[in-house]
């Protein structure tokens, strides 16, 4: 016998069995999201590790008197020493051409690597040296295994001569992979081995520093004023409407702003973090002043009734109680704000920032690349070794970006109070 | 002058020490506020005596809330709402335009319904008040006021070994009291007491009630309440307002035994409410 609270009735049926199907609807929905992720960064960060490390190839030089004279080092030309002991190294080689193909086994840096190693250490001098040099991009691909050395000649970049040269200096050991610095301590370059990322994170962290020096004053302030003190009428409806609608205006819009204001009519240096960072703050504005303002009506009115109460000016009120329980809030809002203008690209396009900029700014008035240009220029370079360059710039974007939420979430933690 | 005389006449009996004075701290005269259109209280006159307790009850939405409000210009929050007629607090009109409104509410605390301590320890609960209306220049000055506020509180005993602790931590019970601590270390010439008891449980509320007859010798208070059970308890005189007009006022004892108007008599009996 069943008893009413038993009986499997149509409806319970029907009811069980909805509840059922949005429990997987809903765990398909995670699922595919993760997936896509999960895919995302695992093929950014197969492409791109390759980039984090690099090749390195010895060659025996003869640093005697003959070549360098030791009380004049700077007189050497150390690009035709260079050359001449890969020659030495390579005597079966004679034409030309071939001779050509064979320098271009090591970077175009070859001479500045090593006049960079006598001056660190001048006890090298007096005899030969076997020294460390970088390889060019494609040997370097070759030598990583990136390119397949058994593919048809034609669709490689390296010949079958070159290859074989690599592999007598491999089978020498005298060649070696290694950690890339450079990476990390270079800023942009033609040649793929030298390129770093150095002047485009330094670039964007000027640019984004002055974005939040520039909006996060700004964008509390609006906020403390707009939700606090502003008399709730037509005005300050239409001007919530309009802040809003800031926030949903393409970015491409804020960086022709920002080209015919900031550059044209004020005359401000193109290229630079400053313009830059302004024209990104513009567009955090509202989304900081919208996230304030929603962490500020998110604490009670009881507060705000205690402190006027007990006698606290309106500002008193503010500022010693309601904005300090609104700052986690607002700093989370902040944070997102400053992630997204960390990734904007279109509007740093429009002011300049996508030149070629190859050396380190040191201030906010010299030209400079940022992460997400420097990723677009990368992704744009004909050479091959690019491609890894670029996942690794990417890498390098989401590493900043994951660092800067975890402070959101470290700072959330901190100021959180219960009420 | 008459009016506040015949006022008083009630409640003279009960203090007849020569020193104390008689005039009411506070006169309430043809006060209307108005919500937008909305008429929320009509002509009300109403003297509140020093040094003793007042209790506003009626029906939900009659208006005491509201007349309270209008004591130390909380209503000033509601953009819509207006106060029009004569509130004076020591002879002094409390809505002329020189007056200050953040000294008014120094000397007019107000305790609310929900406990709303601050998210801060409970000595910067207390201290709050004293530091920024510059009433103490050292810190040993501000732990007196400090302890002084709590002990008034009765509420010294069970938390003196953890001032630092959030205030937030404390029992319902216990917030009510620290807000009541906080409101009198200010030392204001009046309290006003917003339903305090009605989120709290009834060892609770006997509790407070117990603090409200202690504190009724250093300070005025005026408690809306919707108990009436309560305000017989705790109040020497009562108001009792219905929509918006105040219908009756006298000493508690009178009003609760044999009230004057028929609406009276049928609220505490329980016919409308």
């Amino acid at each position: 016998m069943t008893s009413m609270l038993t009986t499997p009735t149509r409806l319970r049926k029907s009811r069980e069995a909805s509840e059922t199907r949005f429990k997987w609807f809903g765990r398909g929905a995670i699922a595919l999201s993760l997936a896509f992720l999960v895919f995302m960064v695992g093929s950014i960060i197969l492409q791109g590790k390759g980039a984090l490390t690099t090749s390195e190839i010895a060659v025996t030089v003869d640093l005697s008197a003959d070549n360098i004279d030791p009380n004049d080092i700077e007189a050497t030309s150390f690009d035709s020493l260079m050359k001449k002991s890969l020659r030495e190294t390579f005597p079966e080689v004679t034409s030309r051409g071939d001779k050509r193909k064979l320098y271009g086994l090591l970077s175009v840096d070859l001479g500045f690597e090593l006049r960079d190693q006598i001056i660190a250490d001048p006890s090298l001098l007096g005899g030969p040296q076997k020294l460390w040099f970088t390889a060019s991009d494609d040997a370097d691909l070759v030598l990583s295994g990136t390119v397949d050395r058994n593919l048809d000649e034609e669709n490689r970049r390296m010949s079958d001569l070159e290859i074989s040269w690599l592999e007598t200096l491999e089978q020498s050991d005298s060649t070696n992979r290694e950690f890339n610095t450079k990476f990390f301590t270079n800023g942009d370059s033609r040649e793929p081995e030298l390129a770093g990322i150095l002047s485009a994170l330094m670039g964007s962290i000027l640019t984004l520093s002055v974005c939040f020096f520039v909006s996060f004053p700004i964008a509390i302030l609006a906020a403390i004023y707009l939700e606090e003190f502003a008399p709730k009428n037509r005005l300050s409806q239409f001007i919530e409407v309009n802040i809003n609608n800031l926030a949903a205006v393409p970015s491409i819009v804020f960086g022709l702003l920002g080209l015919a204001m900031l550059l044209n009519t004020f005359g401000l240096p193109r290229s630079t973090p400053l313009v830059g960072g302004l024209v990104l703050s513009l567009m955090t504005l509202p989304t900081i002043i919208i996230a304030a303002r929603a962490s500020l009506r998110a604490v009670p009115p009881s507060i705000r009734e205690a402190a006027l109460g007990m006698g606290a000016s309106p500002v008193q009120a503010t500022f010693h109680h309601v904005a300090p329980l609104a700052l986690p809030g607002i700093l989370t809002g902040t944070i997102v704000g400053m992630a997204q203008a960390l990734g904007e690209t279109a509007p740093l396009l429009m002011i300049g920032m996508v030149a070629f900029i190859a050396d380190v700014p040191s201030s906010i008035v010299e030209p400079a690349a940022a992460l997400p240009v420097q990723i677009f220029l990368w992704a744009d370079a004909s050479e091959r070794a690019f491609v890894e360059k670029t996942s690794a710039a990417i890498i390098v974007l989401l590493v900043f970006l994951v660092l800067m939420n975890l402070m959101a979430i470290y700072l959330r933690k901190k100021f959180e109070k219960r009420f | 002058m008459n009016n506040i005389v015949t006022e008083m006449s009630g409640a003279a009996s009960v203090q007849n020490k020569p020193a104390v004075n008689k005039a009411p701290i506070f006169t309430a005269k043809n006060v209307d506020v108005y919500y937008g259109a909305k008429q929320a209280l009509d002509k009300i006159n109403l003297d509140i005596p020093r040094n003793k307790v007042t209790s506003l009850i009626g029906p939900s939405g009659c208006g005491k809330s509201t007349f309270l409000r209008c004591l130390n210009r909380m209503n000033d929050l509601v953009d819509i709402c207006r106060v029009e007629g004569d509130i004076q607090l020591e002879g002094q009109d409390i809505y002329a335009p020189e007056v200050d409104v953040v000294a008014l509410r120094q000397h007019v605390g107000m305790v609310f319904q929900k406990p709303n301590p601050f998210p801060k320890s409970i000595y910067d609960n207390i201290a709050y008040g004293p530091r920024i209306h510059g009433l103490t220049s050292s810190k040993s000055e501000l732990d007196d006021i400090v302890e002084w506020s709590l002990q008034r509180a009765g509420l010294w005993k069970e938390v003196s070994d953890r001032l630092q602790e959030p205030g937030t931590g404390l029992s319902g019970g216990q917030q009510q009291r620290l807000c009541i601590a906080r409101a009198i270390a200010v030392r204001p010439e009046v309290i006003l007491m917003d339903e305090p008891c009605s989120a709290l449980d009834p060892i609770a509320t006997a509790t407070i009630e117990e603090l409200i007859d202690e504190l009724r010798e250093k300070f005025t208070i005026v408690i809306v309440t919707h108990s009436m059970q309560q305000a017989a308890r705790v109040s020497q005189r009562t108001a009792f307002f219905h929509l918006g007009n105040l219908v009756e006022t006298g000493a508690t004892k009178t009003l609760f035994t044999s009230p004057e108007d028929e609406r009276t008599q049928n609220y505490i009996t329980g016919r409308i409410g």
